[in-house]
């Protein structure tokens, strides 16, 4: 069979042909949590572009596989996308960005504001229509994120909530997920990073975010510490970090890739 | 035996009913590839396809995405095809020696059609990432959709072997022709519209996996210079512009598009490469 | 080569095939079983059947991992997308073999096999941005098991189809052939000649279909509403086993990164548990 032949031909050309990336002459290894790998990505094309040899390459998996795989060695770095657990002390974290989390209703929602008290009866159940907070009448829909993720941890760390006692209409995974589901409900409340909710919001998604505790939710607010919740961005290895890993975590940190984290929203810290 | 008039009224009944299925699902996708491409038509431009992705892909391009996911893709067929084919014909021609390991092997690849993309993800990134030491790479992506499409085109391929009647294997026995002849000469050609349907299948289903291909081919999304580089794929690419970068929708609903213009492509050169081979054959579909 | 040698070489080889077609399950099984080992030796199987619900944590004392709700779930996901899935694929592959004019049926057959193709993730953004908010309208929240249930048929309706197509153009002309012969009508010879002479196949396709809902992951997880809940109605979200391990493994860690494998093994066994009704109910309609 000709063709077979000549197939299997080209396969073979093309492997010896191809020739793996000892040709970059220093490599480094990222991997980790999702929400953080957009912004290392280009941080590191950045970097690439500086230090031409240089290859960094940035794998996803979850916070916990980017601490996992920094421990193992299997990533030279990893990603985490919340502060570090009491057990975690064998690793060394670098800050790299902080990112706000707001409670976000619907554009539609004739509620302007929410205490504390009212969110944290409306995600226990204790409130379940919005006209017992000054809205319609209409059941409240409750979008809360899946176990484990920081953003819920933090969450429920400040409206001192157990996790067994929030009663969801629905649970998401990534903030765009809640963002869209709150945009199609009109009903809903929900609570995103605060730099994806800004930026859908002034792309047209109908979603308006709430003041906590009086401090408006804005990128600048967090940034200046003012606003109450947020969580940073983490860059961890174990132990401390030398050559290729240590000049890469310097410039993620440095003045030069402000502008790099601005543009993924989340904010920078000096 | 019913009366003819209600004979007749079952006929009707029967032509609706695959009418109506035909405009059901037709419109279905109709819908679902009008809103793909209201959302993202206007992205798309020569640029768009040839240039890098900037910005975590809100600007720029897919150029080198397209790359890895063709080369992701052609790994996993190199390797799928041959396997899959193999053993369809052994589980059609030769297991019923062996009925039991026959049942046994059916079996297991109905479960794998079932296990979840992610867990082939985790897996293949333990096999062949880990253990076979290939790291994120188009390889470690390719075999694993590999495992993930041998299913499915295990499946079409039998059902092509399947048509073939068994009065041709039987007078090509009785003339003395070796099996292996039976099979080149009798059997591949007459299958292969099922080999067809099969590699189209398994493709689709290469083409759109997400999950596998996160924990093996990776995330980085430079070009390719090898196999063993990592490469993000086209499905991983909208899943990141989708769900974790804020305003990566537009571009999101870009490169699906462009997937979708990709399998019609692919599938159209699949249809075309059996209609030719078929020919060259001498075998009349 | 002789002939006769080409034949005895070519046995052995295809055999090995089918051997390692087989063994990526075998591979995949024990892979699964060691990463669930920590959480099978510390929770204990009867914990996650009988446990109050799911929250669990990195330490099998401090959570619980009853996995029963997602099971459910899962299966009913499963089985709402095939009611729905296997009749209109069927009746999408006879309209392509039987009663579509040539050039439509190629086009449509070409439609089907696209519709395979399209990313999980646009199936499921399309369900969550169109047809959530449809459901919603209908009753609240919107994110279902009608939802799950209805972007799964959509997903699995072209391996049906593109299968029972398949299984259909197997059928032997002259039993067509016959059929006119002896003067049935279209339908007659159809739905009584053609499809009961396929029905293998078409039940075949209808299993990997079925394997290919419970699997489903990404669309499903943002369908689904991800309660974890045995649900009331079809209008209940619930969690199926697969949105839940992509929905934690990305921070789960200890004992509840093994749970998560352990729901990995659950899902196979009950898969497993279909095929192998599936296969009973092949042997004994043969013997019928």
């Amino acid at each position: 069979m000709k063709t077979v032949q000549l197939l299997m031909l080209a396969v073979c050309l093309l492997c010896a042909t191809s020739s793996p990336a000892v040709l970059a002459k220093e490599k480094l290894v990222v991997t980790g949590s999702s929400t953080v790998a957009p912004l290392v990505s280009e941080i590191a094309r950045a970097y690439e572009a500086r230090h031409p040899g240089a290859r960094i390459d940035v794998q996803t998996g979850g916070s916990s596989r980017g601490i996992a795989d920094a421990r193992a060695g299997l990533a030279d770095i990893g990603m985490v996308s919340r502060a570090l657990k009491p057990d975690e002390a064998d690793l060394l974290a670098a800050t790299i960005a902080r990112d706000g989390i707001a409670v976000i209703l619907h554009a539609n929602n004739p509620v302007q504001r929410l205490s504390d008290t009212q969110i944290a009866q409306i995600y226990t159940g204790a409130i379940r229509n919005w006209k017992d907070v000054g809205g319609r009448t209409a059941p409240i829909t409750v979008i809360h994120k899946a176990e484990g993720r920081s953003t819920l941890e933090l969450f429920l760390a400040y409206f001192k909530l157990a996790a067994e006692r929030i009663k969801p209409s629905v649970v998401i995974g990534d903030n765009q997920q809640g963002i869209k589901t709150l945009a199609g409900n009109p009903d809903g409340i929900a609570y995103v990073s605060i730099g994806s909710a800004e930026v859908e919001a002034e792309a047209g998604t109908p979603i308006k975010l709430l003041p906590l505790a009086g401090i408006a939710p804005t990128t600048a607010s967090v940034k200046d510490g003012r606003f109450p919740l947020s969580r940073p961005l983490n860059l961890v290895t174990r132990g401390t970090p030398t050559g290729l890993g240590k000049a890469f975590i310097d410039f993620a940190r440095s003045k030069a890739v402000h502008h790099l984290v601005l543009e993924q929203a989340f904010v920078p810290v000096d | 035996m019913p009366e003819p008039g209600r004979a007749r009224q079952l006929d009707r009944a029967a032509t609706l009913a695959a009418w109506a299925a035909f405009a059901v699902v037709a419109g279905l996708f109709v819908w679902l590839l009008a809103d793909v491409a209201w959302r993202g038509l206007g992205a798309l431009s020569w640029e768009f396809l040839t240039e890098a992705p900037r910005r975590a892909g809100r600007a720029g391009g897919i150029g080198p995405i397209i790359v890895s996911t063709l080369l992701i893709v052609a790994v996993a067929m190199a390797v799928a095809a041959p396997l899959g084919l193999a053993c369809a014909l052994w589980l059609s021609e030769y297991a019923r020696l062996s009925p039991r390991a026959g049942r046994t092997a059916r079996a297991s690849l109905d479960i794998l059609a079932g296990m979840p993309s992610i867990v082939f993800g985790l897996f293949g990134n333990a096999l062949f990432c880990v253990a076979l030491g290939l790291g994120f790479s188009i390889v470690s992506g390719g075999l694993t959709l590999a495992c993930m499409a041998l299913p499915l085109l295990i499946r079409a391929v039998e059902q092509g072997l399947r048509a073939v009647p068994d009065d041709y294997r039987q007078a090509a026995a009785a003339l003395g022709v070796s099996r292996w002849t039976i099979t080149r000469q009798v059997l591949l050609p007459a299958a292969m519209p099922g080999l067809i349907a099969g590699l189209v299948l398994g493709i689709g289903r290469a083409l759109a996996e997400t999950a596998a291909l996160i924990f093996t081919s990776g995330y980085v999304d430079r070009m390719p210079n090898s196999l063993m580089d990592s490469g993000r794929a086209m499905s991983v690419h909208v899943y990141d512009l989708a769900m974790n970068v804020p305003g990566g929708e537009r571009h999101a609903y870009a490169t699906a598009l462009v997937l979708v213009g990709l399998l019609l492509t692919i599938n159209g050169a699949a249809a075309g490469l059996g209609r030719w081979w078929l020919a060259r054959s001498g075998v009349r579909p | 080569m002789s002939p006769s040698t080409r034949d005895r070489l070519a046995t052995p080889l295809l055999a090995t095939a089918a051997v390692v077609a087989t063994a990526v399950l075998l591979l995949i099984v024990a892979f699964l079983l060691r990463e669930s080992q920590p959480a099978l030796e510390a929770v204990g199987l009867a914990r996650f059947a009988f446990d109050p619900s799911w929250h669990p944590a990195a330490a099998a004392e401090a959570g619980h991992f009853n996995l029963m709700p997602m099971v459910a779930g899962s299966l009913l996901a499963a089985l709402g997308a095939v009611l729905i899935a296997a009749p209109l694929g069927l009746l999408c592959a006879v309209f392509c073999a039987d009663y579509a004019p040539r050039p439509l049926a190629s086009t449509f057959r070409a439609v089907l096999h696209l519709l395979a193709g399209v990313p999980s993730v646009v199936y499921g953004l399309w369900g969550l941005v169109v047809l959530v908010p449809m459901i919603r309208a209908l009753a609240p929240p919107g994110p279902s098991l009608l939802a799950a249930s209805l972007i799964l048929a959509l997903m699995i309706l072209p391996t049906v189809a593109v299968l029972a197509d398949a299984a259909l153009a197997a059928v032997p002309r002259e039993l067509r052939q016959a059929a006119a012969a002896l003067g049935l009508s279209r339908g007659r010879t159809v739905w009584s000649v053609v499809v009961p002479t396929a029905r293998g196949g078409i039940a075949g396709g209808v299993l990997l279909a079925g394997g290919r809902a419970i699997g489903e992951t990404l669309a499903v997880l943002m369908v689904c509403g991800n309660v974890v809940q045995v649900p009331d109605s079809v209008f209940d979200p619930v969690r199926t086993l697969t949105a839940n391990i992509a929905l934690e493994m990305a921070y789960a860690t200890g004992d509840h990164r093994a749970a998560l494998f352990v729901s990995g093994l659950a899902l196979a066994a009950v898969v497993s548990l279909l095929v192998w009704a599936a296969q009973g109910l092949e042997r004994s309609a043969a013997h019928a």
